[in-house]
């Protein structure tokens, strides 16, 4: 039983990690695409057309391992989770029927048109089938993150002698407190990630001298876009989603924070620091005082709980992880802000290009949002551990009773063996088009 | 209520296999009959711009399951674990089969993918009639072992296959004789409804070969559903009673009936749609007469101390479908509409479109 509930969470955690390396991209760059067209249609610059035409083939191969990966996702929740579907279908099931009734069959359908249609529909079509696969892959993620918002801070169910959850309001799952925060900040970060990634692609070529007229508009949108979003990621959204997990999680606030006792005239904020789970204290740590209790509640001397006050039993799994998690993300946001600061006054100063340094800088730092992104999820997922419906269904009792762990195992196996594959598909597909370059049409 | 979602589910369900089982059949024909690059090429053409919105089919038609009748979902996922997870990794490497193979301009490369589409394509078809021959057959509800009940009365698991492949024995697997022969159904169906759907979406040159081809599987096929309709009543000796209690059912049989009729014509039609209209009734009507023949039920139960499960005992609670009913047809209108235009701008024969070949 420990063993399959074991290999159940780690084939769900590996795969879904795995998917989330893709829609990440495709959701923002989307908008960056959608971007590019429009400002074409209003400029009649070709070359706009074509920084598109170079960003829809990215796009096509991340949207292709998106697809591909999403379905095993969707058939998990049977297989694997058969309990907790059986106990709870009646409410996610209907947010993930929504999502395949009114965004897959959109994207799905104007892809094609989006991708292999520019000539048979014209440009102003094309612009229009573009911003319908953007909608349709945020009415995705909106849909998704309404079904995790659920999961965190349940609403609008009853539960009936025989444990199943009934939905009584409808309007409720939209309306959930967790659910804009936590949209707005997950497509925030996503557009970090897809702004970096335009931005880094712009760096290489201006770094390498080749399509310097492609990588100057690459590190300009990206900039600009990666500005905006990574200060969106901080502030109001992050802050807000933090909000929201004292509010309702304090708990897991507590132990992401790494606040193992609570302090009398308001809580420290912790930079750097291990948790020791054996004495219950943070080793080697930097930290400013009061900062944590006026982030959380704009005042200093504002009390948040810590730890101990709470019963061991009730108390996340794994804190340690939870808590380098939270630090990871936040730690990385924090550097991408200061990265497009400066890249973004470099820009306005007309230095970008002759200080090496910062292009080079952009480029590695692609691999970040990427990072931050799953570090994230992974703090709202462990921080919801023992749970899979917080304080309501615990993961335990949402396996499926009747797969044995040997099965799991296997098929966990089977996941792993084609994901290395197509990650290494992938890489190689992804180096040809960055090493080919974007076409340009002479005008 | 049920009902009515009951008819959605099982209506996306065959949707999804008419859709998704011409990229089947299509798959098989590249495998075995497209010798020619040209003839791959356009093959794969004819399908691109649509395999990834019908497979959506299958999603969707997932999630309403699941948003429906959450107990058969899970039930039914969970028992039929390996195979669907089987059923997914084969729907990857086909996607991924499609997609790659235009990337890389390479003899090798092309290889690679052909044969990964292909036999992907191949055994999904066969599994898909699998599935099919598990529903009707049943399985063991609840894992009865010597009269006790090892699960909860709705809960299953099924081996891949049984030692003795006797879809009468105790034990049962996913894989036994009369499985197998629905599953062959599956493969020769959905190769005659892909031919079918070559010859009407491209003029290559083996259109006329195929017609040949159609022809002869027609002939396998008849002899094959005879046969499985007699083995049917050994296996489910009351097939017929839902039909006599409600005669109105047997106008799906008979649907199935003209399509298979009209499948022996395939060398006389005019046009090279026609053949494809056949090959949809035959499998429309196929898969709506099994899904009726058990009605009530979706999943039987082999055992009789452990309900089947019937679209009653499944089904999520009446606020939760209810409300289902406001935004679920808002749904279909947009996807009627999507799919109407997906199909007016891609109409026509596909292979001189630049489009489609990725
Ligand atoms: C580029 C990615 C990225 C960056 C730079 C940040 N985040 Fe984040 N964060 C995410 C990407 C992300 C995410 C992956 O998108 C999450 C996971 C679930 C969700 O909705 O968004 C998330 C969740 C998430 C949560 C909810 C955790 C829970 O549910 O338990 C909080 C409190 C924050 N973030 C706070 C912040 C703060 C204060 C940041 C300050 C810089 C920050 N995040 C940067
Ligand atoms: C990209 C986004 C996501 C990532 C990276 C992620 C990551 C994880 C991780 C690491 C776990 C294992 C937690 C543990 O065992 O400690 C997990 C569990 C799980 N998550 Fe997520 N998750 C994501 C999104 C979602 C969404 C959107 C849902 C629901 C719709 C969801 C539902 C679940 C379920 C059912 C489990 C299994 C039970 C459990 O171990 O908690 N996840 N996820
Ligand atoms: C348990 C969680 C998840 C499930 C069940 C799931 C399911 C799926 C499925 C079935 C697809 C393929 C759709 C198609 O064929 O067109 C897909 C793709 C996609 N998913 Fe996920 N997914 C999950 C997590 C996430 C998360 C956390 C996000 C983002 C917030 C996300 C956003 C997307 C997007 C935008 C696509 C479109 C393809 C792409 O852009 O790459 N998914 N997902």
């Amino acid at each position: 039983m420990e063993d399959m509930i074991f290999y159940d969470r780690m084939q769900f955690a590996f795969t879904i990690t795995f998917h989330y390396l893709f829609p990440q991209l495709t959701m923002g760059l989307s908008l960056i695409i959608v971007y590019f067209k429009g400002k074409y249609l209003l400029k009649h610059d070709q070359k706009y057309n074509d920084a598109a035409k170079f960003w829809m083939k990215i796009f096509a191969l991340n949207f292709m391992m998106g697809v591909v990966t999403g379905i095993p996702m969707e058939f998990q929740f049977g297989t694997n989770w058969a309990k907790f579907s059986e106990l709870t279908g009646g409410i996610i099931g209907q947010t993930l029927a929504m999502e395949g009734t009114f965004s897959f069959f959109l994207e799905s359908s104007f892809l094609g048109l989006f991708l292999f249609g520019e000539k048979l529909i014209g440009q102003k079509l094309h612009f229009l089938t573009g911003l319908l696969v953007f909608i349709g892959s945020w009415a995705s993620g909106w849909f998704i993150i309404a079904t995790n918002a659920w999961m965190q801070h349940p609403v609008g169910y009853e539960i009936l002698e025989n444990g199943k959850f009934v939905l009584t309001n409808f309007g409720a799952l939209f309306s959930n407190p967790w659910l804009v925060p936590a949209y707005l900040h997950n497509q925030s970060a996503s557009l970090v990630t897809a702004s970096f990634v335009v931005a880094a692609i712009g760096a290489f070529y201006l770094l390498n001298k080749n399509h310097l007229e492609q990588g100057r508009i690459f590190i300009k949108t990206g900039i600009a876009f990666g500005l905006v979003s990574s200060l969106l990621v901080a502030f109001p959204t992050g802050d807000w989603s933090a909000k929201n997990v004292v509010k309702f999680q304090p708990i897991t606030f507590a132990a992401m924070e790494g606040i193992f006792d609570t302090e009398k005239g308001g809580s420290e904020i912790i930079l750097v620091g291990q948790p020791d789970m054996e004495l219950l204290k943070l080793d080697n740590k930097i930290a400013v005082p009061n900062v944590l209790s006026f982030l959380t509640y704009q005042n200093f001397t504002t009390e948040i709980k810590g730890l101990k006050e709470f019963d061991v039993s009730k108390w996340p799994k794994n804190i340690p992880g939870l808590y380098y998690s939270y630090h990871i993300m936040v730690g990385l946001g924090t550097i991408l802000i200061g990265l497009m600061a400066l890249a973004a006054f470099f820009l306005w100063r007309n230095y970008l290009e002759k200080s090496k340094w910062i292009l080079w800088a952009i480029m590695f730092a692609s691999p970040f949002p990427y990072i931050a992104n799953l570090a994230g999820w992974y703090t709202a997922e462990m921080g919801r551990q023992p749970w899979l419906v917080y304080n309501l269904l615990a993961t335990d009792h949402g396996a499926s009773p009747n797969v044995s762990a040997g099965n799991t195992l296997f098929t966990l196996l089977g996941f792993v063996g084609m994901y290395v594959l197509l990650g290494l598909l992938f890489l190689l597909l992804l180096g040809r088009i960055v090493y080919k370059g974007p076409e340009t049409t002479k005008k | 209520m049920e009902l009515f979602w009951y008819v959605v589910v099982i209506s996306m369900l065959t949707i999804y296999m008419l859709l998704d089982g011409y990229d089947f059949g299509a798959g098989i024909v590249h495998l075995f009959f497209a010798k020619k690059e040209e003839d791959k090429k356009a093959i794969t053409k004819a399908i691109g711009p649509f395999w990834d919105a019908n497979e959506v089919w299958l999603i969707a038609g997932g999630g309403v399951l699941f948003f429906a009748f959450p107990v058969l979902y899970a039930s039914s996922f969970s028992g039929f674990y390996l195979p669907l997870i089987m059923i997914l990794w084969l729907l990857m490497f086909r996607g991924i089969g499609l997609e790659l193979r235009g990337l890389i301009k390479h003899s090798m490369w092309y290889a690679i993918w052909d044969k990964a589409f292909g036999i992907a394509s191949l055994l999904l078809a066969l599994f898909f009639g699998i599935a099919v021959g598990n529903i009707v057959r049943g399985v063991n509800m609840g894992h009865v072992v010597n009269g006790v009940s090892t699960y909860e009365p709705h809960y299953f698991v099924l081996p891949l296959w049984n030692p003795t492949l006797n879809p009468l024995a105790e034990s049962l697997g996913v894989i036994d004789w009369f499985t197998l022969l629905i599953g062959l159904i599956g493969v020769v169906a959905l190769t005659i409804h892909g031919a079918n759907w070559i010859i009407y979406k491209t003029n290559s040159t083996i259109n006329e070969q195929l017609k040949r081809i159609v022809f002869r599987l027609t002939i396998v096929l008849t002899v094959l559903a005879l046969v499985s309709l007699s083995s049917w009543f050994l296996v489910i000796p009351h097939l017929f009673e839902n039909y006599f209690a409600h005669p109105i059912f047997w106008i799906f049989p008979l649907i199935s009936l003209t399509g298979l009729i009209g499948l022996f014509r395939i060398k006389t039609f005019k046009k090279d749609g026609t053949g494809f209209v056949f090959s949809s009734l035959f499998l429309a009507g196929g898969l709506a007469s099994t899904a009726l023949s058990i009605f009530p039920n979706f999943l039987p139960s082999t055992n009789t101390i452990n309900p089947s499960l019937s679209i009653y005992n499944a089904a999520a609670a009446h606020y939760g479908l209810s409300v289902g009913l406001i935004w679920f047809p808002i749904g279909v209108v947009f996807i009627a509409l999507y799919f109407i235009l997906q199909y007016r701008i891609f109409k026509g024969k596909m292979d001189d479109g630049d489009y489609g070949e990725h």
